[in-house]
C-alpha cells in the first residue's frame, strides 16, 4: 500500500470514528452488558449480583407469563404487519392516481403519522370506552348490540391495540410506497396499456415487482415497529387484563421498572435482540437476493 | 396493413394549442415521418394516434375504423417510446413477449413468435438478460421486438434513435427502413431530426407550432419547400433566403440553396467571413448585402475570408417566397404578375 492510498484509509476511519464511537456507547456496549447481566443473579439490598449461569434462562422458560407475552407479540406482529403493509400499498396506489382532491387524501392519510403516540392512544381510548366511546355509540345504539368493554376483556383487548397499530402505521408506510411510485416512469404503464393490459394485471406484472425494494424496507420496519411500540399499551391497558395486551418490551419494562428484577429483564431482553437480529437477517440475506433492484 | 388518416385533429392544453387542426393521411404499408422543431407538437400528434391523449376535437381513423374514442389497446398499433419503456424488473425475453402474455397467446405460438422476432433483431444470444445488462442499441432493438412482435398493422415510434450515437444510429435507420418494408408496416415516425426523415421517409409531414407546414415526399420537401420555413428547416447548411436581390422583385424573397451557387467573376458581390472544411466539400460563408449567405463548394475552397466574390446560380435553382406570408410563389406565377 503506498502512501497516499494509506492517508485515505486513515482519513476514512477518521471521518467515521464519531459515529463509531456513539454507537459503540450507546448501542454495542449496552447489548453485551445486557447479556453479561443475564448470567448473573440480581442485586438486592446488601446482595450483590452473584453468577448463576444459565439459571434466569432456566426460570424464563419455567415463567407462564413470558410465554404469554410472546405469543401476544407474535399474534400482534402477525395481525399489523401484513394488513398494514397492504393498507400503505393500496392507499399508495390510489393517492398516486389521478383523483380530484389527492392532496388533500395524501395528508389526512399521512397526519396519524404525525401525532405523538400518546396522543393517538389517548383518541382511541375514547373511541372505545364502554357505553359512551364512539364504537359503542354506533354498536349499541345504532345497531342495537349488547354493550361490551372493548379493552376490559381479554378476547377482544389485543384485537383493539392491533387496530389502532394500523391506523398508526399504514400512512407512515404509504409515503414510502408514494414515493416508489412516482419513481416509476409512467411510459412503462403507457406501453403495457397499449399491450393491453388492464390495471390490476400491470400491477400485478409490472408495479408490484417495481415495489419489492420499498416493500423490503417497509417489512423490516413494520417487524422492528411491532417488537418495539408500547407507548400504547402504557396508555391504554398497561398490558391488562390479566396480561392479555402485554407485548414483550413492555413486559420486559414491568420486570425491570416495576419489579426491580434487572438479571431477568436482562435475560428477556436478550431474547428480543435475538428475535430482531434474527429477522433482519432473513429479511436481507434471503429476500434482499430475490428482490430485483435498478 | 391500414392506412391512417387524421382529420383536423386539435389537442388543448389549458388554452395553448399543442395541436391545431391537424390533417393529413397516410397510405397503408408507407412510412410517414413527423418532422419539426422540438415542441411542435410531434410527440403529442403521435400520443393522440396512440390513444394515450384524448383529443379536444377532429377525427382519428385507422384503417376503416373511427378510433377517435377508442382506449390504447383497441386501436391495434404499438409503440416504440423514446426512452424505450422497457420493464426493467424482467428479461429481454419477457419484455417481448409481454403483450403477447396479456392477450393469452398459447406458450408455443409464443414461443415460436420470439424466436422469430430475436432472430430477425439479432437478440437470440441476450435473452435471458435484463434491460440494464444491454447497450443502447439493443435496448432499442428490444423495444422495437416488442412493438413488431404484435403483429399490428401500425407502428408508432417517438424518436427511437435520439439516445443513440451517430454510427449506431445509421445502421438502425437502415435496419428499421429494411424491417417496415419487409413487414409491410405503416409507420409513422417522430423526429426532429431533418436527415432521418430524408433517408427514411416516403412521406414527411412537417409541423411547426401545432399545424402542417408542408406535406409532401422526401424530394418535394427539398426541391419545392412550400414555405420560407420548411425551405430552411430543410438541408445543412439552410437554403439561402434574400430580400431586395435583384431577380426576386418587390415583396418577394429569394431563396437559393447553398450547392447551387457558383463561385465567379460575374454576379451578386459578396465578401467572405470563413470557410468550413468537411472532406468532400466545403462551405464558404459569406455576406451579401449584410445578409448570411452560404455556399458549398467540392472539395477544399480557394477563397480566403475578407476576399470579394461573385455569386451567381441558374435561374431554375431559384425559390421564390412571398414576403408578407412566407409562402412559395410558382416562378411562373411571379413572373407574370411581373410582367402585368
Ligand atoms: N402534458 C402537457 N401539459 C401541458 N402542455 C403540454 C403537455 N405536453 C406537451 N405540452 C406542450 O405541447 C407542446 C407540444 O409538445 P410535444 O411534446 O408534442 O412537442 P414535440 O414536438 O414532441 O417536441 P420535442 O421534439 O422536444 O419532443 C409544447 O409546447 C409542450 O410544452
Ligand atoms: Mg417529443
Amino acid at each position: 500500500m503506498n502512501r497516499a492510498s494509506a492517508q485515505a484509509q486513515i482519513h476514512g476511519w477518521l471521518l467515521l470514528l464519531p459515529a463509531a464511537a456513539l454507537l459503540a456507547l450507546f448501542t454495542h456496549y449496552p447489548a453485551l452488558a445486557t447479556l453479561w447481566h443475564s448470567f448473573y443473579s440480581s442485586p438486592k439490598g446488601g446482595r450483590p449480583a452473584l453468577w448463576v449461569g444459565l439459571d434466569n434462562y432456566r426460570g424464563m422458560v419455567e415463567d407462564p407469563v413470558f410465554w404469554q407475552v410472546l405469543g401476544n407479540n407474535l399474534w400482534f406482529a402477525a395481525g399489523t404487519i401484513p394488513v398494514s403493509i397492504a393498507l400503505a400499498l393500496l392507499m399508495a396506489v390510489w393517492v398516486n392516481g389521478k383523483i380530484a382532491g389527492r392532496g388533500f387524501l395524501r395528508l389526512a392519510y399521512f397526519t396519524p403519522t404525525v401525532l405523538p403516540m400518546i396522543a393517538v392512544a389517548n383518541i382511541w381510548l375514547f373511541f372505545y370506552t364502554p357505553t359512551y366511546g364512539l364504537l359503542e355509540q354506533f354498536t349499541v345504539d345504532l345497531l342495537g348490540l349488547p354493550s361490551h368493554n372493548w379493552l376490559g376483556t381479554k378476547s377482544t383487548v389485543l384485537a383493539c391495540l392491533i387496530v389502532v397499530t394500523i391506523w398508526k402505521e399504514a400512512g407512515f408506510f404509504m409515503i414510502f410506497y408514494l414515493a416508489a411510485l412516482q419513481a416509476i416512469p409512467p411510459s412503462l404503464g403507457e406501453a403495457a396499456a397499449i399491450e393491453g393490459a388492464g390495471r390490476w394485471y400491470y400491477f400485478r406484472r409490472v408495479t408490484f415487482p417495481l415495489l419489492m425494494p420499498t416493500t423490503l424496507f417497509v417489512l423490516v420496519n413494520a417487524v422492528i415497529n411491532s417488537f418495539r411500540l408500547v407507548d400504547h399499551i402504557v396508555v391504554m391497558t398497561r398490558g391488562g387484563p390479566d396480561n392479555a395486551s402485554s407485548l414483550l418490551l413492555y413486559y420486559i419494562y414491568d420486570v425491570g421498572f416495576k419489579f426491580w428484577d434487572s438479571a431477568y429483564a436482562s435475560t428477556l431482553t436478550m431474547v428480543l435482540l435475538a428475535i430482531l437480529g434474527t429477522t433482519a437477517l432473513l429479511q436481507f440475506g434471503f429476500l434482499e437476493r430475490r428482490i430485483h433492484y435498478r | 396493413m391500414s392506412a391512417i388518416s387524421l382529420r383536423d385533429v386539435t389537442k388543448l392544453w389549458g388554452n395553448a394549442r399543442a395541436v391545431d387542426s391537424v390533417s393529413f393521411e397516410a397510405a397503408a404499408g408507407r412510412f410517414l415521418v413527423l418532422l419539426g422543431p422540438s415542441g411542435c407538437g410531434k410527440s403529442t400528434t403521435l400520443r393522440l394516434i396512440a390513444g394515450l391523449e384524448q383529443l379536444s376535437s377532429g377525427r382519428i381513423c385507422i384503417g376503416d375504423a373511427d378510433v377517435t374514442g377508442l382506449p390504447p389497446a383497441r386501436r391495434r398499433v404499438s409503440m416504440v417510446f423514446q426512452s424505450y419503456a422497457l420493464f426493467p424488473h424482467l428479461s429481454v425475453a419477457e419484455n417481448i413477449v409481454f403483450g403477447l402474455r396479456v392477450r393469452d397467446v398459447a406458450p408455443r405460438e409464443r414461443g415460436e413468435r420470439l424466436a422469430k422476432v430475436a432472430a430477425l433483431l439479432g437478440l437470440t444470444e441476450l435473452l435471458e438478460r435484463k434491460p440494464s445488462q444491454l447497450s443502447g442499441g439493443q435496448q432499442q432493438r428490444v423495444a422495437l421486438g416488442r412493438a413488431i412482435i404484435a403483429q399490428t398493422p401500425v407502428c408508432l415510434m417517438d424518436e427511437p434513435l435520439s439516445n443513440l450515437d451517430a454510427q449506431l444510429r445509421q445502421e438502425m435507420r437502415r435496419e428499421i427502413r429494411a424491417l417496415q418494408q419487409k413487414l409491410g408496416i405503416t409507420m409513422i415516425y417522430v423526429t426532429h431530426d431533418q436527415t432521418e426523415a430524408m433517408t427514411m421517409a416516403d412521406q414527411v409531414v412537417l409541423l411547426r407550432d401545432g399545424h402542417v407546414e408542408q406535406d409532401g415526399t422526401p424530394d418535394e420537401l427539398y426541391g419545392r419547400p412550400a414555405t420560407v420555413f420548411a425551405a430552411r428547416f430543410i438541408g445543412t447548411p439552410p437554403m439561402n433566403v434574400l430580400a431586395g436581390v435583384p431577380g426576386a422583385g418587390e415583396g418577394r424573397l429569394l431563396g437559393v440553396r447553398p450547392e447551387d451557387v457558383r463561385l465567379g467573376v460575374e454576379g451578386l458581390p459578396g465578401t467572405v467571413e470563413s470557410v468550413e472544411y468537411l472532406g468532400a466539400d466545403s462551405i464558404v460563408s459569406c455576406r451579401v448585402g449584410g445578409q448570411p449567405f452560404n455556399v458549398r463548394v467540392a472539395r477544399h475552397a480557394s477563397a480566403a475570408p475578407g476576399e470579394a466574390v461573385r455569386l451567381s446560380w441558374n435561374t431554375d435553382a431559384v425559390h421564390l417566397f412571398d414576403a408578407q406570408t412566407g409562402k412559395r410563389m410558382e416562378r411562373a406565377t411571379a413572373l407574370a404578375q411581373k410582367v402585368a
